[in-house]
């Protein structure tokens, strides 16, 4: 390729956060001695609308093929300048940035000689690297305004309304019957007093209000063809078995639930209780009609005699789906404990924080367990979270304030109910910490225990005892009577995470889904279009989710109002001369961004342009160096090596 | 006659390690100078014949500040990253060039810290060399 033989130079001030360190005019006299610059200047802000009118003018009337701008990071001004250049009508993939603030000026502020002599290095640098720079042109594609989001629980459902509201046609799909997700196995919830059931009950209200919303519930995306502003999706409905335009009466599904022989344990409850293969968790759950689990019918007819309305004839489903964007709301699972974990499923009194709160829920007046009346609670936080040994070293952020609000609750609604809390320091942060003074006002006890040394849980003769070795008395060695020991349990990735691996999203090392930046791009994951929030991402409680939810509905309808979507170029190109397919290269694209074609009568390997994201793993594994990045290619990058080590 | 520097390249990354090192620069944190640093999108991006680049240029060791596990790319970004260091150090020997002047530690976004301490520690060891 034609190196850039007329380039323009710029070295910022930056006020004095550059020259106070940086003798600029030193820089500037070096790098004007570099045959292919035309124009060099020192500017006290490049950034300032001044200088970036000068610098437009200076392209139209040099006719510069290149500029080069040394001042703060990237982070902070590349698209400013890249602006600039299109501004100028120069291809903004010809313009570089070079950055001597953060990584010079301040880095070596107590060495101001040598940070001259580095910020001359980099600056040539950059200047070889636009010398081979390409303009390079954006892939623009349609867009669907159509939105998939996958989950139905308090975040899915708050994002689909808010995507309808912003005009985008909305399919949310829910893998179980119902909707609410796990919110909707909540009794009443901090700080509105109202419980997850009636909070449901509002966002399915409203959800039903609009025409630009299509729910299907006992679905799952099975694969996925396409692309951002293009993603073809195919759905599997399971069949319910209830004829659509059923009008529930109470009193016979009752009939017809007991007269299903089906007995398995309802894990709506945790496995409290259990349930029919006909079922409807509660009276008020939505959508309204009951289900027929599939897995567990045995077709035996009992419950077809009592009701027209059932039909277990019924098939699975398929619809097609093409969406410009795809939100993944798929939640949490709590963590299970191990058996024997702090007692679990040893000691038959040892239940985990959901189990609780469905206890609760299903309790009258008195909290009783196995037919035994509940005296004395003892709670062992951080089980399945903060693990010193295990994989999950993460706080799950919602788990301290749950079980004191729960504690509270009891306090409430029992009275005689005495709370020892066994914790390894509370992290009840922001104004839920009010909720750790009212429980330590109601009396409740907190205890604190070091990670090398838990709370052990232990029969003793028909009772059960916790003992802890106590850090807040000195490591005094205390032991609790408990009726009911109760594992505070984090949350963990959803067990079965198929979507994951159809969407091609990437999962973090803790298994939850990887957005792209924690702070700056906090719902986008590096496959355009697929965005993530709620817990699907990691521990949130339901604020932190639904803020999250709203976040990714703005991002996805921004993507995708449009109707046209400009993909990034600086993706990976094949010497198709050299490429004798070997597939080393597909082996390592985790985005199956790379296909064998035919050429010239053989094999190679080409890009799908649409598929790639530009991370460059290809690049290196290329037994026949055939393969380079835009942006990045041998030329850029030996270059500027070379100019940085002379 | 006071021993010249060694120069040390840094391959960093545009979305993870790159930031730490602008952050080492805001909170004013020193490392040597002679440390310079390009950008790429990901530490398994790297091709090792950029790295045998560096080293026939003059650079006295290399240094990848690898996404490791913040990857936004793939899980695998680690173990691809480590394969490439490994496949590297064989060319190296090839050439006489001693592996130690090669190495790889993840660098977090906000790792400012540890990457100076790494330069540091990087740095010392190639004057002894």
């Amino acid at each position: 390729m034609e190196e850039k033989r007329n380039i323009g130079v710029y070295i910022c001030q930056c006020g004095s956060n550059i020259s106070d360190y940086v003798d600029v005019e030193k820089v500037r006299e070096e790098v004007a001695k570099i045959n292919h610059v035309s124009i060099s200047k020192t500017t006290m802000f490049a950034c300032a609308d001044a200088t970036q009118n000068e610098i437009v003018q200076d392209i139209q009337e040099n006719n510069l093929d290149a500029i080069v701008v040394a001042s703060c990071s990237p982070k902070l001004h590349l698209d400013t300048f890249k602006n600039v250049a299109e501004r100028a009508g120069l291809n903004p993939y010809n313009y570089v940035q070079v950055n001597i603030r953060e990584q010079c000026s301040w880095a070596h502020s107590d060495k101001p000689v040598q940070a001259t002599e580095k910020a001359i290095q980099l600056v040539k640098a950059g200047i070889a690297r636009a010398g081979y720079s390409e303009a390079l042109i954006k892939t623009k594609i349609s867009a669907e305004n159509v939105v998939v989001v996958v989950g139905a629980g308090v975040s899915g459902m708050r994002s689909a309304i808010e995507l309808a509201d912003l005009g985008s046609y909305v399919y949310l799909i829910e893998r179980e019957y119902f909707v609410g997700g796990r919110v909707a196995q909540w009794g009443e919830l901090f700080t509105t007093n109202e419980t997850g059931k009636e909070t449901i009950r509002r966002l399915y209200n409203k959800l039903m209000e609009y025409k630009n919303i299509t729910l299907f519930t006992g679905a799952e995306i099975i694969s996925n063809t396409g692309t951002v502003g293009n993603f073809d999706i195919q759905v599997k409905i399971r069949p319910r078995y209830i004829k659509p335009g059923c009008k529930v009466d109470p009193e016979k599904l009752q009939k017809v639930i007991d007269a299903c022989p089906v007995e398995i344990p309802d894990v709506f409850n945790f496995n409290l209780t259990t349930c029919k293969a006909i079922y409807k968790n509660f009276e008020s759950e939505f959508p309204e009609i009951p289900a027929i689990d599939p897995e567990h019918c045995t077709r035996c007819g009992e419950c077809e005699k009592l009701c027209d309305d059932i039909d277990l004839g019924q098939k699975d489903e398929f619809v097609n789906i093409k969406a410009g964007a795809i939100l993944i709301n798929t939640g949490y699972d709590p963590y299970e404990p191990k058996t024997g974990e702090f007692g679990y499923k040893e000691i038959e009194n040892v239940i985990t924080l959901p189990q609780l709160k469905r206890l609760i829920e299903l309790s009258g007046k008195e909290l009783i367990y196995k037919n035994k009346k509940i005296h004395n609670i003892g709670y062992i936080y951080c089980v399945g979270s903060r693990q010193k040994d295990g994989e999950n070293k993460y706080c799950s952020r919602y788990c301290c304030t749950s079980t004191i609000y729960t504690s509270i609750v009891i306090k409430n609604k029992y009275k005689d109910i005495h709370n020892f809390h066994f914790d390894k320091s509370i992290r009840t942060y922001g104004k839920l910490e009010l909720l750790y003074r009212e429980a330590s006002e109601n009396g409740d006890i907190f205890l604190q225990f070091w990670d090398e040394d838990p709370p052990v849980v232990s029969r003793n003769g028909n009772g059960t005892v916790v003992s802890i070795k106590d850090m807040l008395s000195s490591g005094k060695e205390l032991e609790v009577d408990c009726d009911l020991v109760v594992l505070v349990t984090g949350m963990v990735p959803r067990q079965d995470n198929k979507i994951a691996d159809i969407l091609k999203a990437p999962l973090g090392r803790d298994k939850f889904f990887n957005e792209i930046h924690p702070k700056l791009r906090p719902v986008e994951t590096v496959i355009d279009g697929v965005l993530i929030s709620g817990a699907c991402q990691g521990p949130k409680n339901i604020s932190e989710s639904v803020k999250s939810s709203l976040s990714a509905a703005s991002k996805a309808n921004s993507l995708v109002k449009k109707g046209e979507i400009e993909l990034k170029p600086t993706i990976a190109f094949i010497d198709k001369n050299a490429c004798v397919w070997c597939d080393e290269c597909l082996k390592a694209c985790p985005f199956d961004a790379i296909i064998k074609v035919q050429s010239d009568g053989k094999d190679v390997a080409e890009i799908v342009e649409a598929k790639c994201k530009g991370g460059g793993m290809c690049l290196p594994v290329c037994p026949e160096n055939a393969i380079n990045l835009k942006g990045y290619t041998d030329n850029e990058m030996e270059a500027m090596i070379t100019a940085l080590a002379d | 006659m006071e021993k010249k520097a060694p120069k040390i390249l840094v391959f960093s990354t545009e979305k993870i390690s790159d930031p730490a090192i602008d952050l080492a620069g805001l909170l004013k944190l020193h490392y040597p100078p002679i440390v310079l640093t390009m950008e790429v999108p990901c530490s398994s991006a790297v091709k090792p014949k950029w790295i045998l680049h560096a080293f026939d240029q003059g650079f006295d060791g290399v240094f990848i500040a690898a996404d490791g596990t913040d990857c936004s790319y793939d899980e695998s970004c680690t173990e691809k990253t480590g394969q490439i260091i490994s496949q590297t150090h064989e060319l190296m020997k090839e050439k006489g060039i001693l592996p130690e002047k090669l190495k790889m530690a993840a660098i977090c976004s906000v790792c400012a810290e540890s990457f100076v301490k790494q330069m540091n520690v990087f740095a010392d060891q190639l004057s002894e060399q």
